[in-house]
Formats: C-alpha cells, sequence, structure tokens
C-alpha cells in the first residue's frame, strides 16, 4: 500500500476506532479529469466514489492491522456496501471514521462513515457516504500465488504516516 | 425462541445483502455457490452476519470447513476418502452429505452448501445456546 490516499490519523483506538482525515485541492489532477468526462468537457470536478472508498479502506485497514499489532497482512476483501449520499468537489475535508465490528483470524468487518467538511466554515458537514468493508488476513498456507513472507501491508510510507500521527493522539 | 420460518427469513435477507442475490433466487435449496453466486470471500462475510443477526459466536471453520480439502490424507486425485468423509461428517452435521458421498468430487464439494445448510446450522447453533 504505498499509494497513500489519507493525510492524517487523527484517532485510533485499539480494536475500536479509528479516524483519519483528507484536505483535497483543486491542484489534484482526478479532479480535472473527471470534468473532461462531461459531455462538453464542462461537468464539475469531483473525486470519484471510488477515491473515497479508497480513503476509508485505508483507514479501516489501519484499524484492522492495529487490532493484529500490525503482524497480519491485511487487504481488503470486500465492498459490502457503500452509499453515498453527496458529492466531494475540491476544498473540502474528508473525514473518515471506522469501528471495528468483528475481527478474528480470518479477518475483519468495519462500518464506515464518511464526512465532508468545509475548511471556510461556509457549508455545514454532512454524512457524505457510508462504507461497509470486510478484510481478509493473508493465510500464506492457502495462498495460490507467491507472496513476500514478510509484512508487506504496513510497512514503508504508510507505518510512517501512523507514526507521525500517533503523536496526535495517543494510542490508547 | 426463533422459528424456522424466521430464521429462513432472515438468512434470505443475509444472502440477498451479502451475495447481491435476487430475493426469488434464494430458496431453501439453492446452492450457495452455484446458484447465488457465492466466492471464497463470501462465506467470511456470511459468517459475520449471520453472527450479528442471530447474536451467536461462530469459531472459525465451524460452518464452512478448513484444512480438510487441501489435506492429501482426505483427498486424493480430486476425490475425498473414506477418512476425509469420516472427518466431514463429524465437522459439519448441518450439511447433509449423502449426495455428495455418492461421487467425492471435490469440485462438487461445495455444493452441499445450501441455503437449508445454513438455516440448520443456526437452529442447532440457537438450540445449543438456550441449553
Amino acid at each position: 500500500m504505498r499509494w497513500i490516499w489519507i493525510d492524517r490519523v487523527i484517532q485510533l483506538e485499539a480494536g475500536r476506532l479509528c479516524v483519519a482525515t483528507r484536505n483535497t485541492t483543486f491542484a489534484e489532477p482526478y479532479f480535472h479529469a473527471n470534468a473532461a468526462m462531461g459531455i462538453d468537457g464542462d461537468a464539475p470536478p469531483l473525486m470519484p466514489h471510488p477515491f473515497i472508498i479508497e480513503g476509508m479502506a485505508q483507514t479501516a485497514g489501519i484499524l484492522v492491522g492495529h487490532a493484529g499489532d500490525f503482524k497480519e497482512n491485511v487487504i481488503l476483501a470486500k465492498i459490502a456496501r457503500a452509499t453515498f449520499h453527496g458529492t466531494m468537489p475540491p476544498g473540502f475535508t474528508l473525514r473518515f471514521e471506522a469501528t471495528l465490528e468483528r475481527f478474528d483470524r480470518a479477518g475483519a468487518s468495519t462500518k464506515g462513515r464518511v464526512e465532508r467538511i468545509d475548511p471556510a466554515g461556509l457549508e455545514p458537514a454532512f454524512l457524505l457516504a457510508e462504507i461497509d468493508l470486510l478484510f481478509s488476513h493473508i493465510d500464506h498456507a492457502r495462498q495460490k500465488i507467491d507472496l513476500p513472507e514478510q509484512p508487506f501491508v504496513f510497512s514503508g510510507a504508510l507505518m510512517e504516516l501512523i507514526v507521525r500521527t500517533r503523536d496526535a493522539k495517543p494510542i490508547a | 425462541m426463533e422459528v424456522r420460518e424466521d430464521v429462513l427469513n432472515k438468512v434470505n435477507e443475509i444472502l440477498v445483502e451479502a451475495l447481491g442475490a435476487d430475493e426469488e433466487d434464494v430458496t431453501p435449496d439453492a446452492k450457495l455457490v452455484s446458484d447465488l453466486g457465492a466466492e471464497s470471500i463470501d462465506f467470511l462475510d456470511i459468517v459475520f452476519r449471520l453472527e450479528k443477526a442471530f447474536g451467536i459466536k461462530i469459531e472459525q471453520a465451524e460452518l464452512f470447513p478448513e484444512n480438510v480439502l487441501s489435506n492429501s490424507d482426505y483427498v486424493v486425485n480430486g476425490v475425498v476418502t473414506d477418512e476425509g468423509m469420516t472427518v466431514l461428517r463429524n465437522r459439519l452435521p448441518h450439511a447433509d452429505l449423502d449426495r455428495f458421498d455418492e461421487d467425492r468430487q471435490v469440485e462438487h464439494f461445495w455444493d452441499i452448501f445450501t441455503v437449508d445448510t445454513l438455516v440448520n446450522f443456526v437452529m442447532a447453533k440457537l438450540e445449543a445456546a438456550k441449553s
């Protein structure tokens, strides 16, 4: 997971909750790509919904990884539900809140809420999406493909992000 | 105490949500894999949803078997051995293995899991919890 799609982890409670945020800017290329897809190339610049799901997957993935002391390779296995109530234009902040529903040796399920927040304070925050996910712990003994023996999900940039933001609020 | 019809209705709802199946396709004898399109990860999803819906705890491999079909003592040349059948019958009392026992081809194994199999399993769990 080298494509980091969240900026900060602001709350991480073992086995219960992870909250992360992502700020957006019009300089990000996907806004322009989305706008170019309009019939006359003038569709509104919006963050594609799969990108919002990816943000939740990373937030919830950290929660699941933390519950297993980051020893397991956690992969997104299934989007159990993704309901969107609005759109995400540039200049707003996404707040991802993931709660752990179930965790065991095979995997975990999470419930998620995504809020759209206006940093300028001109518009009230609202529930942008509800995203429930299913994660799987990779079982090396049952894999038909060759995967690294060492942890490869929680490493590098993602762990740096977690460690860096731990200082914002210590892990419970 | 849940009656079988109530359990069946809840199981149907779970399968519609978990598998994106059409309600009319979720009949008691519908096979999870070949009729309703379940994939391996869906079994984990179904287990989690059953736990939540019925307030029960389902241990790993309690509903769906683990380390049987990959064991060379239990499967030879794609066919389940006598020893393997004994293990399956012991581990899966909620499943009807008689038809599978006739050909024992591993590729047909997952057809033993029908909607009714899940209902049987949940009924047994609820009964055990009561006693």
